[in-house]
């Protein structure tokens, strides 16, 4: 059986995998997730970077009642984590009782499971964040 | 037979992973109204390690490997080849080692394999990876062992049955590496002491067949005549590991062939995460790596049911003084540790092996 959803997941495998973001060459400003169109300079031209693994949470906010394909991993945070070059990035928090969470404190990404299309569907892996030990 | 590489070769990078999760053998027992000092004593286990919800042999190879590379400090695209050793694979037909090459950033231009021997399948990366970067086919090679193992519920392999990995770099003997790997000895049987049929979701073990033709028969073949061929005893090694199901197996094993406590000591991981199958041994020796010194020597023995020992000579190299702090340390992730109770146990496990929810 084939899945619309998969050929996007394949897509979106460096962002997920690796933090892969854009960087505009002309005015240097980063994108994550990636873009094509620079926003601040309109520039077309960009290269592919690596977003540090290492930030802080900003902000943050407990999810309850989450989606099913989510409802394994409830309660759970998602945060704004703002990483060491600046860059934002909002990220499921992994490892951590939602209670135990800061504004502040330093996370670091892992890659785990994000869900799957149930039991004979691919399994979407991509970056969490979890507090550094 | 002794196998020897024809050019020397060594490890550049390791590393490991346990999950955060532990559940104390007295949670288990619990339930099942069994004697939670009889199996403490008699498995001399715990607790042990349990993957959380959104972990999976895939997940944690990639943690073990990530932490090999910091210390090999390579360009991930110079690896040409990744050995993913597991009995617990995310997706019955889709390799693993596609998901951690990717993530680790060394695709497209990798060979990528999973190895399936029980609990040995960590350390046949480490065979594999031998003879293509002595041969010159590669130039860095990455082997894991990695397991999120399941026992049936009520099961005995219930208390025991644990999750973690370890990933190793390796590469021709050069001033990066931290170890040389001089040898290895290989000993296989047809030995139905544990098994697993396709689409079954937990495995079954030939009860009183575990131990002795099995488990010791194996270890101690590897062991004796890999020592005999290299002309060593086992007072001429520092450390020894050998596959750890529970915590009285590798004691009796050591005692038997000749090794003392505290040669095995800081390998023996079983008592506070299980045994983590095919990371068990890999996990063992990244342990050591991580308080040896130049020159100490290593003895290596994993076993996987079925049955058959891959045994190891390992001698410790300078570069390792600067390459152990690069990363976590297998005592960060043991000091790391949460328990979690039966229930929580077995609604995260349902989801990993996909039984009904
Ligand atoms: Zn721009």
């Amino acid at each position: 059986m084939s899945d619309l959803r998969v050929p996007k997941l394949w897509r979106e495998i460096p962002q997920h995998y690796r933090l892969e973001a854009s960087k505009c060459l002309t005015c240097g400003r980063i994108y994550f997730p990636p873009k094509t169109v620079c926003n601040n300079c309109k520039s077309k031209n960009f290269e592919k970077t690596l977003l540090p693994r290492k930030g802080v949470i900003e902000t943050f906010t407990i999810i309850r009642q989450a989606p099913s394909k989510y409802e394994l991993y409830v309660p759970y945070a998602v945060a704004v984590v703002k990483l060491e070059n600046g860059v934002k990035v909002l990220s499921q928090i992994t490892d951590c009782e939602p209670d135990k969470l800061q504004i502040g404190m330093p996370v670091e990404a892992v890659i785990r499971r994000l869900y799957d299309d149930g039991e004979n569907g691919v399994i979407h892996y991509g970056f969490k964040f979890r507090p550094v030990f | 037979m002794i196998m020897k590489p024809n050019h020397k070769v060594g490890i550049v990078g390791w590393g490991g992973y346990i999950p955060k999760y532990r559940l104390p053998v007295e949670n288990i027992s619990r339930i099942w109204g069994k004697d939670a000092e009889r199996y403490k004593e008699g498995l001399m286990i715990n607790e042990k390690a349990v993957a959380g919800p959104d972990e999976d042999t895939a997940t944690i190879a990639i943690e073990a490997a990530q932490n090999a590379l910091k210390r090999a400090q390579i360009d991930p695209k110079e690896i040409g080849a990744v050995f993913v050793g597991s009995e617990s694979k995310p997706y019955a037909v889709k390799p693993t080692g596609t998901i951690v090459a990717e993530a680790i950033g060394a695709t497209p231009n990798i060979l990528a394999a999973d190895l399936e021997f029980a609990c040995k399948a960590g350390t046949e990366g480490l065979q594999c990876c031998m003879g293509l970067v002595s041969s010159g086919m590669i130039k860095y090679g990455l082997a894991i062992g990695a397991d999120v193992a399941q026992g049936a519920p009520g099961d005995d392999l219930e208390f025991s049955a644990a999750s973690g990995g370890a990933a190793f770099i390796l590469s021709r003997d050069s001033e990066n590496c931290v170890a040389a790997i001089e040898a290895s000895y290989s000993y296989v049987t047809d030995t139905p002491d544990f098994w697993r049929r396709a689409e079954r979701p937990f495995p079954q073990h030939g009860e009183a067949f575990t131990g002795k033709p099995a488990y010791f028969h194996h270890i101690e073949s590897a062991a004796r005549n890999l020592m005999a061929e290299l002309d060593k005893k086992p007072s001429d090694f520092k450390y020894a590991v050998f596959h750890q199901p529970n915590g009285k197996f590798p004691i009796r094993v050591a005692k038997t062939l000749g090794f003392s406590t505290a040669q095995i000591a800081p390998g023996l991981l079983v008592p506070n995460i299980g045994n983590t199958y095919s990371a068990a041994v890999p996990l063992g020796l990244s342990a050591i790596l991580d308080i040896a010194s130049p020159g100490d020597e290593i003895l290596v023995v994993s076993y996987g049911s079925g049955a058959g020992s891959d045994a190891f000579y390992i001698v410790v190299k300078d570069a390792i003084e600067e390459k152990r702090d690069l990363c976590l340390k297998i005592k960060d992730y043991l000091t790391r540790r949460q328990q979690i109770g039966y229930k929580c146990y077995i609604k995260w496990r349902r989801h990993i092996i996909g039984q009904p929810k």
